[in-house]
């Protein structure tokens, strides 16, 4: 079950010890054993989901390495993955289920038994699930189990569920869906191994934290060049071989200058275009009418093209046509129709994408982006990388050999944190697209469960007619619409949803907006709620837009005295600010403590050469009075009485809790949440029995599964006849259809015919604007809101946060050491900036938003943008939180930005408020915050501002002058 | 004072590569969580929760900028002992707690002779040295000497927590007295260089410097320079060269 520890070879070396008593040295302990036991499981310092190998000793951890075998780390760990140890001992872990006894948000509560815990909860559910299951909503933060947690939510019955994508990234999943069934970090990666050619856009320390570590190591060992575009210039910023400091929130125009630049010059794999994408699929011509800029297609619904060598249209999937790209072309009905790549050659030709058009609004020179351009296309088209692998493509056709241009990208919170982010992302694969660099050597390449088609196929459920008492809804929430018929609105355009997920505010909002929520349920707007079960999730501090404005919603009472939000249960591992604004608390243990599964249905750790999963579980037991969260959740469900959580004759159907659940539940017959050693004999990968031993199977395993790839189905896997077909047979994809990139949106455009008056289904009048403005089916850039909706030049500067390499989310961060290495953040201001301003190193400064002030401290600096100002995030805390003293520099230095940044947009016309997000996705545009930066006056405090009235701490305070846990380890020196 | 052996011939150090150093602090904390149940146990950590936290730790990346201007960079330093070849630290220690091992010229602290008078920490050029407030006695890094020849430790895993967490690549670790070893080779190849080589106390961990910049002032793609066949406006131009016979 654990790894054996090698015996000692020899007892010791003579030479050493004659040569050390020679020059009279004392001898010094060589060969201590360094841990009795060794076990392996899964990091949960970030979302980055590494392998590590816990060394025990004496039962308690002893020290924590990150697994040799582990397909996502490979063996090195990271800053805070080495931290580990002081997470797992923080004085700040909560320690029995509480109840709240003082007003919200004041941190009085009392200690009650697991019992009780669970019967206030299963009161308040079940009494909401029997009224009306909208009234409840669960949202899940940082979350690794949204399988479950889902499923959960979809069979108590209510709309109201997603987990934290909204505020993180789901710019950037969405628009890669959309446009080629894949994405970024857990959907595929650079070739690191190969490619030529990196450029990184809007990537601090984030998602995918050790690997991208580890690939630009592997350039920086090879010579590719690397090139960032980012305001500032950290960490792997500060490493690249070039530095582009563009604006925020202006790499749209920056990458459509690219793109201009390459058509200008002709750099583009038309020959890639015309087999894997939707460029010569033709769009409809006919301004006004209910098809204007749809495809045409054939009597069963085909894409048509043009086909050259017959000069007549033709099914676009045949492959003995010769598709044009460009051309316009009369259709039988007498209309015309144009090849879609000709809307998007029209687009970034156009002079708004030229270099010298962009260069201003970007920061960055003509001369820059046009060599960039060209390096780009001379690595692309001249430097290209072929590998002897043969393999078939969907038509049947063998080849021997793959070609790639060795071009690759990341790109991750700059993009996709702004309101302008999906079509900006979306921009970023067309230039991967167009450049053929898509699953190819050197390239993009794509991670196992993805590809999958462009978008996926699952539909969002949650119409009012899906929602009914003591019953679930018939599908899971999340899913991507095409259409104007699939959003969640009721016959007046009303959202379904709290959140207004899948409503005209945002059609495509494909994770949730989980951070409207509260603001949403304060507002009773759509409607109002009684009960918010939150799981891991600050919502109260560095996860909210607005906190004061939370504060309120959380706080906010009835005229009879009772709470506006009825009840709200709160899980979480530490003393984190959310708590003090819970009634329920239901603590749950540390990462070392539980079982953890990191599902192929969730999202995955695969790597390009084969898909992957782990788990965790118990490496030492609990010392609290806690339970891990999925335990409980599963144990809610029976008490619930949910179905699937129970047996016909209504009794747990997981005894066992979450291993139980995980070995056993099936979503679909042979598939469940471990695709490994499934079957009776553990031989089955994918689908297969369930195997009573697969936990086992695991945790033997180093508590992963890596599934490897045939060498025929390691590229290409979005055409690849051979990875297709594995795909679809262990349940990746319910088909072997390639998948088509779609460089052109249709179902953008029906979103926006549905603006313009066509269909069934058509926004509210005061939506329609918005909606045909936005849904452009040809990505475009557009600037971002805020500063387009307030006065530019009293707010000129853009504010923006960075994570920190050794600190998460301000979720589930106490550690003692980390703390000691990023105490308290400081603003920092360009030098050139801060002398205009007058403002010198280390002095206070107010920074000025819309909606507030906050004070802090400055740094100065050269690399960043002139026009940006930044922080790190996750720092700043409130008093009363995390068990930290109240003089915590965290709490009287450290600030968050999240106090400047709008929860909602300025009125539109009628008085509405949008979301500050993403229009087509609802992503939280946290980036998108324009202050300008006052110099405090000498008569003002040199102490963060604003400080919140400290909350009382719901674990006893720690008053630990010296830790020096490690004193127990050594034994010889004791 | 301490004397120093007679120079050994294996000089075990680090390579630690600032051009390919992101700055993610994995080596200082992996070296915390290793050695503070290790050789130098415990590496204290004073006011862990409150307003001054500070303990010691063997190894700290500091990131900062250099230059100004257009050579203007930011630069990520990992500093720790350097194992100089004649370190002042052990020279000067009044009880020879410092001392520096004649097999393979590690410079340790005795613990049971360190009296924690602080005189190594003035002597070191290169603030390598820390002082445990909780223990009263000095600190270092040791090469992870309680690692690199563990016969508890698997064969590959048997050199310092810093390297083996090193997630770029950054640290590398060998016999830099050994010309033919790795380390001494990337040296050579990178022009490694000491820190403070006018000191004379010939640190035998070497830094690799950051390599050039490859931006305009040096990169020169053809393609931006070769002409466009066709003519005309860039849009006609495109389309001429989009109109072709393509197959799938």
């Amino acid at each position: 079950m654990h790894k054996q520890l090698p015996e000692p070879a020899v007892a010791s070396d003579d030479s050493d010890r004659r040569m050390a008593l020679a020059a009279r040295q004392p001898l010094v302990a060589l060969s201590v054993p360094p841990a009795d036991e060794i076990k392996t499981t899964t990091c949960y310092m970030c979302a980055c989901r590494c392998g590590i190998q816990v060394h025990l000793k004496d039962g308690k951890v002893r020290y924590i390495d990150g697994n040799r075998d582990h397909p996502v780390n490979r063996g090195v760990i990271c800053g805070k993955g080495a931290a580990g140890i002081m997470q797992h001992n923080s004085p700040a872990r909560l320690r029995a289920p509480l109840l709240r006894t003082g007003e919200r948000g004041s941190g009085e509560f009392k200690e009650i038994s697991w019992d009780e815990a669970l019967n206030l909860a299963t009161e308040w559910m079940s009494e909401v699930r029997a009224r009306d299951p909208r009234r409840f909503a669960f949202y899940t933060g940082r979350d690794q189990s949204q399988s479950l947690t889902g499923w959960w939510a979809k069979q108590f019955g209510t709309p109201n569920y997603a987990a934290h994508g909204g505020f993180c990234s789901v710019n950037m999943a969405a628009a890669g869906l959309y446009t080629f069934g894949g994405s970024f970090w857990e959907f595929g990666e650079p070739d690191w191994d190969l490619t030529k050619y990196f450029l990184l856009f809007g990537v601090a320390e984030d998602h995918g934290s050790n690997p991208i570590k580890i690939g630009l190591g592997k350039l920086k060992a090879r010579g590719a060049k690397v090139v960032s575009i980012n305001p500032i210039r950290t960490g792997y910023n500060a490493i690249a071989d070039e530095w582009v400091g563009l604006r925020p929130g202006t790499d749209g125009l920056f990458v459509g200058a690219l793109i201009h630049e390459l058509f200008r010059t002709e750099h583009v794999d038309f020959d890639y275009l015309v087999r894997y994408t939707n460029a010569p699929w033709l769009v409809i011509r006919d301004s006004g009418a209910h098809d204007d800029g749809l495809i045409v297609r054939d009597a069963d619904g085909y894409p048509l093209c043009f086909d050259k060598q017959t000069s007549s249209l033709a099914s676009a999937d045949r492959v003995d046509i010769s598709p044009a790209l460009v051309g316009e072309y009369t259709l039988p009905d007498g209309r015309t129709a144009v090849p879609s790549f000709r809307l998007l050659a029209e687009r970034f030709l156009a002079a708004d994408y030229a270099p010298e058009k962009v260069a201003g609004e970007c920061g960055i020179d003509a001369a820059t982006i046009i060599r960039i351009a060209a390096e780009i296309a001379d690595v692309a088209f001249r430097q290209t990388v072929t590998l002897p692998i043969a393999w078939t493509d969907w038509a049947g056709r063998r080849h021997t050999e793959i070609t790639g241009r060795p071009v690759s990208m990341h790109a991750m919170r700059g993009i996709s944190a702004h309101s302008n982010g999906f079509q900006t992302c979306r921009m970023l694969h067309v230039l991967q697209i167009l450049l053929g660099t898509i699953d190819v050597p050197g390239g993009f390449r794509y991670k196992a469960p993805y590809p999958k088609s462009a978008p996926p196929p699952n539909k969002p459920t949650g119409k009012p007619e899906h929602i009914k008492p003591n019953t679930p809804i018939p599908g899971m929430h999340l899913g991507f619409v095409v259409g104007p018929e699939d959003l969640l609105v009721d016959a007046d355009g009303n959202p379904s949803r709290l959140d207004k997920a899948y409503s005209w505010d945002a059609p495509i909002a494909a994770h949730g907006l989980m951070h409207m929520a509260i603001t949403n349920a304060g507002l009773a707007d759509p409607y109002p709620l009684d009960v918010l079960f939150l799981y891991m999730a600050n919502m109260a501090w560095n996860s909210s837009m607005n906190i004061a404005a939370t504060h309120d919603h959380l706080t906010a009472k009835n005229p009879d005295g009772t709470y506006k939000i009825g009840k709200i249960i709160y899980s979480d591992a530490y003393a984190s600010e959310m708590v003090a604004y819970a009634d329920l608390i239901l603590p749950d243990t540390t990462y070392l403590e539980r079982f953890d599964c990191i599902s192929l249905l969730d999202r995955p750790i695969s790597d390009p050469d084969g898909p992957a999963d782990a788990i965790r579980h118990p490496v030492v037991l609990p010392d609290r009075n806690v339970r891990g969260f999925q335990d409980v959740l599963i144990d809610l469900g029976a008490r619930l009485q949910l179905p699937g959580f129970v047996t016909s004759d209504g009794q747990p159907k997981f005894p066992g809790g979450y291993p139980d659940y995980i070995v056993h539940h099936e979503r679909t017959p042979g598939i469940g949440p471990l695709a490994g050693w499934r079957g009776r004999d553990g031989d089955k990968f994918g689908i297969g029995d369930v195997n009573p031993d697969q936990l086992d199977r695991y945790i033997a395993n180093g508590s992963f599964h890596v599934h490897h790839l045939e060498p025929s189905h390691r590229y290409m896997k979005h055409a690849n006849a051979g990875y297709l077909a594995f795909a679809k047979s262990v349940g990746f994809t319910d088909s072997t259809a390639p998948v088509i990139f779609q460089l052109y949106s249709e179902t953008l455009q029906k979103f926006r015919l549905a603006a313009r008056g066509h269909g069934a289904i058509q926004p509210p009048d005061a939506h329609r604007s918005r909606i045909e403005r936005y849904f452009d089916p040809i990505p475009f850039w557009y600037a971002p809101f805020e500063g387009t909706m307030i006065d530019e030049h009293a707010f000129p500067l853009h504010a923006i946060t960075q994570r920190p390499m050794a600190m998460y989310h301000s979720w589930g961060s106490q550690n003692a050491w980390l703390r000691q290495i990023h105490t308290a953040n400081r603003l920092y201001i360009a030098r050139t900036r801060a002398t205009s301003l007058g403002i010198v190193d280390d002095d206070w400064v107010w920074i000025c938003s819309h909606i507030g002030r906050v004070k802090c401290q400055v740094k100065l600096m050269d690399g960043v943008n002139p026009d940006t100002v930044w922080t790190w995030n996750a720092i700043g805390k409130r008093r009363g939180a995390w068990a930290l003293d109240d003089d915590a520099p965290e709490s009287n230095q450290g600030f968050l930005l999240n106090h400047l940044i709008a929860e909602l947009l300025p009125a539109r016309a009628d008085g509405y408020r949008y979301s500050n997000s993403d229009p087509i996705t609802g992503q939280a545009a946290w980036y998108d915050l324009r202050v300008r930066i006052e110099k405090a006056a000498p008569a003002d405090k040199h102490e963060m501002s604003p400080r919140f009235e400290p909350t009382i701490s719901p674990v006893p305070m720690p008053n630990i002058s010296i830790s020096d846990f490690g004193r127990s380890f050594n034994k010889e020196r004791q | 004072m301490t004397a120093l052996p007679p120079p050994s011939k294996t000089k075990l150090g680090l390579v630690i590569d600032l051009d390919t150093c992101v700055g993610c602090q994995a080596c200082a904390t992996s070296c915390k969580e290793w050695n503070t149940g290790g050789y130098s146990a415990p590496l204290s950590d004073i006011d862990p929760y409150g307003a001054d936290p500070h303990g010691a730790w063997l190894n700290r990346v500091h990131s900062f900028e250099v230059g100004a201007g257009d050579t203007s960079r930011t630069l990520h330093f990992p500093r720790s002992c350097l194992h100089c070849e004649t370190p002042a630290c052990v020279t000067v220690c009044p009880t020879g707690a410092s001392y520096k091992r004649a097999e393979d010229g590690i410079v340790l602290v005795d613990p049971d002779l360190c009296i924690g008078c602080k005189l190594c920490s003035w002597a070191c050029a290169y603030g390598a040295r820390e002082y445990d407030y909780a223990d009263g006695i000095m600190k270092k890094c040791t090469l992870c000497v309680d690692r690199i020849y563990n016969e508890h430790i698997p064969e590959e895993d048997r050199i310092p927590a810093c390297v083996r967490a090193c997630p770029t690549g950054a640290r590398h670790f060998g016999d830099l007295g050994d010309p033919r070893s790795d380390v001494s080779k990337l040296v050579a190849d990178r022009g490694g260089v000491d820190l403070l080589p006018d000191m004379g106390f010939k640190p035998v961990n070497k830094y690799l410097p950051p390599r050039a910049k490859r931006d305009a002032t040096n990169s020169i793609p053809s393609a931006a320079t070769e002409a466009v066949a066709s003519t005309g406006a860039a849009l006609e131009k495109l389309f001429a060269f989009a109109d072709k016979m393509f197959t799938r």
